[in-house]
């Protein structure tokens, strides 16, 4: 056994004579070891540390522990054979006295469940005021900006379109494609026992240029540029540059946020007639090569289907969406507290309620658009 | 205890070691031992490589020359196993703690005895308790996340956590900047406790003159690319105006004023 304590009787005191290595790799085993001393009643404890061979602090801390617990009993505990290079660390944990840490414990299952609920409501309110605080100041400094257009940050909005738009070019294009094969095929299926499988066409038309395109684009782009806006922010308020440019007197609105909201408003219209192109371009080959309908048919047909009038008013979404996610994205990076951990969470809660505020927008118009019977 | 370990040996040795950032030479040829028990005191000025010396040592950065030994084992591209036996051995203090900012303080300190040991969660409180005292911060820390800490606060949790395996070496980054006065020489006071009980071996990069004449046995300067290394009273008589500079200047003679008259 690499330690021991012995104990013996001399006399009316206890000896304890612990042995061996007293150290952290063997600290379960010594605990248990100390568990066994049972001093019963003595008035006189006498520790020999002579059989001592090696000693960390955690070792020291277990024996001044158990001697702690003696005189607790009201025996009175000397310590022998210390030696000068045990010394200092006794006289290190004697003088820094260790209080115990308190464990929490996390309660009962239904209170528990009542206290997250009532968390997550008030949570919950109060993102949304906060998400209505940051809109209005947003608001205002784009009216002071206005005002002052001198100040608006052009590099930085360009370099932002070229990151969230142009960058974006080719994930949007290739899935649109991708979505515009699938409901093809699915319209194709449906209509065809009917006859009427030049109708797919149609359904392509409308369905890609009143929703689909304007939605695919703003869903790819809050999870592709919404956590960037957040992650971006939130590293700089880990990092303290967003409180280092207010203590220069930038504002961080004017410096972060105006040039992003901006940048997005600006690229998200372009991307959704892309992605209108790209799901049409879809459709028209799989027409092509399953249903035998000819470009010069899908294109004649596209035309009677749908007007111009129609891509608008796909694409007059597109900056609603656009605004939405930028703000969002830039108010939970702004939220981001100094840790790592609040940096990946506000970048989940950014994508999921850019992505919900997109598609509750997108209902909005469409009863908007119905009730004026367009 | 000391006696186990062979005050000649050499716990780290480092030779021939080049380090280079950002592709710019800062070190050549740099060749050291680090004995047993003893603290090594590492400056020079600001950008001339002494973070990233340590950051080499421990193999973080790979060196663009040479070899480092650790406990006699050649640390080069250090695998998973090496460093899972490597953090058994050592402690490192990053500059700003480096906490991990997902658990509490007690958390943190637990994270090596969690990973290294089989502990029971009542005698890893314990230990964890221990050091939060040992360092000197007040009890109601453990239970605090380190984003709700101040600067030094951190440093000192960090410092709790690198002594939690109650490691033989300790390589310590700047560990009193930042520290007040009294926290400062507290600190001193526990590595140099540690050192004595402990054999505890320290590689310590500081600015701290008090650190480096309180309990520093020996200095390495780094100057023009250089390492020089020696005593106290070997490099006040070296020649180079740096060095002179550095240990002349009215805040150097300050600190060997204390240092005489306190014997």
């Amino acid at each position: 056994m690499a330690q021991s304590i012995e104990q013996t009787r001399d006399g009316d005191a206890l000896v304890l004579r612990p042995r061996g290595r007293w150290v952290i790799a063997d600290a379960q085993a010594l605990d248990a070891r100390l568990a066994e001393v049972r001093p019963g009643a003595v008035r006189r404890v006498r520790i020999d540390l002579a059989g001592i061979e090696a000693m960390d602090t955690t070792g020291a801390w277990l024996l001044f522990r158990l001697k702690r617990s003696l005189e607790a009993r009201g025996a009175a505990v000397s310590v022998d054979h210390v030696g000068a290079e045990l010394a200092p660390l006794f006289a290190q944990i004697e003088k820094h006295p260790v209080e115990p840490i308190k464990r929490t414990h996390r309660g009962f299952g239904l209170i528990v469940l009542l206290a997250h609920i009532g968390f997550r409501t008030v949570e919950f309110l109060r993102l949304t005021r906060a998400l209505l605080g940051f809109f209005g100041e947003v608001a205002i400094t784009f009216v002071r900006t206005g005002a002052k257009p001198r100040r608006l940050r052009f590099t930085p909005m360009v370099a932002q379109m070229q990151r969230a738009g142009v960058s974006a070019v080719g994930i949007v294009g290739l899935l649109s494609f991708l979505v515009g094969i699938v409901m093809t095929y699915i319209g194709a299926q449906q209509l065809k026992p009917y006859g009427a499988a030049i109708f797919t066409v149609n359904l392509l038309a409308v369905g890609f240029l009143r929703e689909l395109g304007g939605l695919l684009a703003a869903i790819i782009i809050a999870g592709r540029s919404g956590s960037a806006f957040t992650a971006e922010i939130g590293a700089m308020i880990v990092n303290e540059e967003v409180d280092a440019m207010r203590t220069l007197g930038l504002d961080p609105i004017e410096v972060l946020v105006v040039p992003r909201i901006l940048g997005l408003i600006l690229t998200l219209p372009f991307l959704t007639f892309w992605a209108d192109f790209t799901g049409l371009a879809g459709g028209a080959v799989i027409c092509r090569i399953s249903l035998d309908i000819p470009l010069t048919t899908f294109l004649a047909q596209l035309h009677s289907a749908v007007s111009l009038w129609s891509v608008f008013l796909g694409i007059i979404k597109a900056p609603f969406f656009a605004a939405c996610i930028a703000l969002i994205g830039c108010n939970e990076g702004l939220l981001v507290t100094r840790s790592a951990e609040s940096v990946g969470r506000r970048t989940t809660q950014s994508v999921v309620q850019a992505i919900f505020l997109v598609i509750v927008l997108d209902a909005l118009f469409s009863i908007f658009f119905n009730a004026i019977g367009i | 205890m000391r006696s186990e370990s062979d005050a000649a040996a050499a716990v780290v040795r480092v030779r021939g070691v080049a380090t280079r950032a950002g592709g710019r030479i800062l070190l050549r040829n740099a060749g050291f031992d680090l004995r047993s028990g003893e603290v090594l005191g590492v400056v020079g000025a600001s950008g001339s490589g002494k973070s990233v010396l340590l950051r080499t040592i421990v193999g973080l950065t790979p060196a663009a020359a040479g070899t480092v030994a650790i406990f006699g084992e050649e640390l080069g591209q250090p695998g998973r196993g090496d460093l899972r036996r490597f953090g058994k051995k050592w402690g490192v203090l990053f500059q700003d703690g480096a906490l991990f900012s997902s658990l509490t303080v007690a958390e943190n300190i637990m994270v090596p005895l969690r990973e290294q040991l089989d502990l029971s969660p009542a005698l890893m409180h314990e230990i964890a308790a221990l050091k939060i005292a040992l360092v000197g911060l007040p009890p109601d820390t453990a239970a605090k996340m380190p984003a709700a800490l101040s600067g030094g606060m951190r440093k000192r949790a960090g410092l709790a956590r690198a002594l939690a395996l109650d490691p033989k070496l300790l390589f310590l980054d700047e560990p009193t900047a930042g520290l007040d006065p009294i926290a400062a020489t507290d600190f001193d006071s526990l590595v140099r406790d540690l050192k004595e009980s402990l054999g505890l071996t320290v590689f310590m990069v500081t600015h701290d003159l008090d650190s480096l004449t309180a309990v520093c046995d020996r200095i390495a300067v780094i100057v023009d690319q250089h390492l020089v290394i020696g005593t106290l009273a070997e490099l006040l008589r070296n020649p180079d105006p740096w060095i002179q500079q550095y240990f002349s200047g009215p805040r150097g003679r300050a600190a060997r004023i204390a240092e005489a008259a306190t014997g």
